[in-house]
């Protein structure tokens, strides 16, 4: 690893201006970035710890109904406050499919959010990435690429976003406050990750020195409770990133789905909304017909990146399933499995 | 330029200068304090071997720089036991046959005290796996390992009630 100097600033201004130098990254648990920087992978020259800033780890109902979620909240305790799983289930069903117990305690909301791609050759120092070096070619475009992107990938780069939690987050409308050097901002979550067009080394639109502080779900996202679901497909049950997920929320009154949110992940840079599929389900039965026609709707732009056709076909399943799953309603418990296709009820075997 | 820090190290006040912001919890467990129980496994956040509580909570001590974790409290595997007594998690691990080569144990043992404290699981076989999830064993030992979960549950389950009764 690369050595660095170490900042532990005092207040959300001053973390600020020490992460706006060239070479600076925030440092929250560090479950990612230290893996990246014992693999050559980020070489920061300065770490800006906020881990000991006050006021960033609330979990709070505002005045509006909005729940303001601190950046600095763990996975795992946003996933096991009880009224946060009651109000926003597909969140906390997204959260506990994702990583280990032990990842989950330590890994943050913000740091959730800026997690960096899993593609192998972005890992691969040895290998060409614009992602990880802008200019020197894409490696994973006529490699091995079965688990990249479906959407939105362009010939410069072809890696995903790997965060479960962002996906039902992206589909409810998730908001993102941040502290920069002009000030606080916010933009929508489906605003923050960027597609790589030329430039797949900016994974984010943040600016040096932009801070997470917040996630914030509006007061809307809280209708969905009692039909939302998260399911993702991984090549073995537990403790792996997606191949392909979705989560899927409904409102249904008098039989007709009066409102639906979809999003997918595994298959773009950043967590997919597909709005075609939440248009034509707007007003129809809640039926398999109609969910099949909104996950064609979803995948309609979808084209391989490489040997990967596969997922879009998948990504549809995933979609209907996701979708009959909400229409049957949340479960009162989790299931023994969060997010796994394959138990649909506590005491399944492992797949 | 030196850090200075201090942890509660099982029960302990200790005081390190830190010459180098790079040093993770793991390192100075085994290199600065010589409590070698916690392994080194991947070093990535991957295997679980290094799974330590800080402030009663199951992490990868792999992945936690030591200046950030100032003034924690740490419970490594050389802390669970009471004397001679050994901690009833270890002792279902013995009774069950949880482990073979041992090098996973101290992890795995650390993960399941700290699942048993997040109250996820219960005494369903399936939650218990799903929460152990992140402690690979390449011995293969799963099975004994989630009898011995069960069990030292199952026992904490009665002294629950024995107290509250």
């Amino acid at each position: 690893m690369k050595s660095f100097d170490y900042v532990r600033p005092a207040t959300v201004a001053e973390a600020v201006a020490a992460a706006a130098q060239p070479g600076a990254v925030y440092l929250a648990a560090g479950t990612n970035l230290l893996d990246l920087m014992k693999g050559g992978v980020s070489r920061p020259d300065r770490l800006v710890d906020v881990t000991h800033l006050d006021g960033l780890d609330a979990i709070e109902t505002l005045a509006d109904g909005s729940l303001r979620i601190g950046a600095l909240v763990s996975n795992a305790d946003l996933a096991h406050d009880a009224n946060f799983a009651k109000s926003y289930p597909a969140v906390a069903e997204a959260l506990l499919s994702g990583a280990s117990a032990q990842l989950r305690n330590a890994a943050t909301v913000g740091g959730n959010l800026l997690q960096r791609t899993r593609c192998a050759y972005f890992y691969d120092t040895a290998s060409r990435c614009n992602k990880r070096e802008a200019g020197t070619g894409c490696d994973a475009r006529d490699g091995e690429n079965r688990s990249h992107a479906v959407l939105g990938w362009s010939e410069n780069c072809i890696a995903t976003h790997p965060s479960d939690f962002c996906v039902p987050l992206v589909a409810l409308d998730a908001v993102v406050e941040i502290e920069g050097r002009s000030g606080r901002r916010e933009i929508a979550l489906d605003e923050l990750h960027r597609l790589p067009g030329n430039t797949p080394e900016r994974d984010s639109a943040l600016d040096p020195g932009d801070l997470i502080v917040a996630v914030r779900l509006p007061p809307a996202a809280r209708v969905f409770s009692t039909h939302a679901r998260y399911l993702k497909v991984r090549e073995r049950t537990s403790y792996a990133f997606a191949v392909v997920s979705a989560a899927a929320a409904l409102r249904i009154e008098n039989g007709k789905v009066a409102e639906a949110r979809v999003a997918l992940g595994g298959v773009a840079a950043k967590p997919w909304r597909a709005r075609p599929a939440e248009d034509v389900l707007r007003g129809v039965a809640p039926t398999a017909d109609a969910f099949q026609e909104a996950a064609w709707r979803a995948l309609a732009d979808a084209k391989p990146s490489g040997d990967n056709a596969f997922k879009i076909e998948l990504a549809r399943r995933i979609v209907v399933r996701a979708l009959l799953l909400a229409a049957a309603g949340t479960p009162a418990r989790l299931p023994a499995l969060p997010a796994s296709p394959f138990a649909s009820t506590s005491g399944a075997i492992h797949a | 330029m030196n850090h200075s820090i201090s942890l509660t190290v099982n029960g302990a006040r200790r005081d390190f200068v830190l010459d180098d912001p790079r040093v993770t919890l793991l390192d100075l467990l085994r290199e600065r304090l010589h409590l070698t129980g916690t392994k080194k496994g991947c070093d990535r956040g991957q295997c679980g071997a290094c799974t330590i509580l800080v402030d009663g909570k199951r992490i990868n001590s792999c992945l936690a720089l030591a200046i950030s974790h100032d003034g924690a409290d740490i419970l490594t595997i050389e802390g669970v036991a009471r004397g001679d007594q050994l901690h009833p998690v270890q002792a279902a691990f013995i009774a069950h046959d949880g482990f073979q080569c041992g090098f996973c144990t101290p992890g795995q043992i650390m993960s399941a005290i700290g699942m048993m404290r997040e109250a996820q699981a219960g005494n369903d076989p399936e939650r218990i796996r799903e929460c152990m999830s992140g402690n690979l064993c390449r011995c293969g030992a799963y099975a004994g390992i989630v009898d011995a979960v069960l069990e030292a549950q199952a026992g904490m389950d009665e002294s629950n009630q024995r107290r509250s009764a």
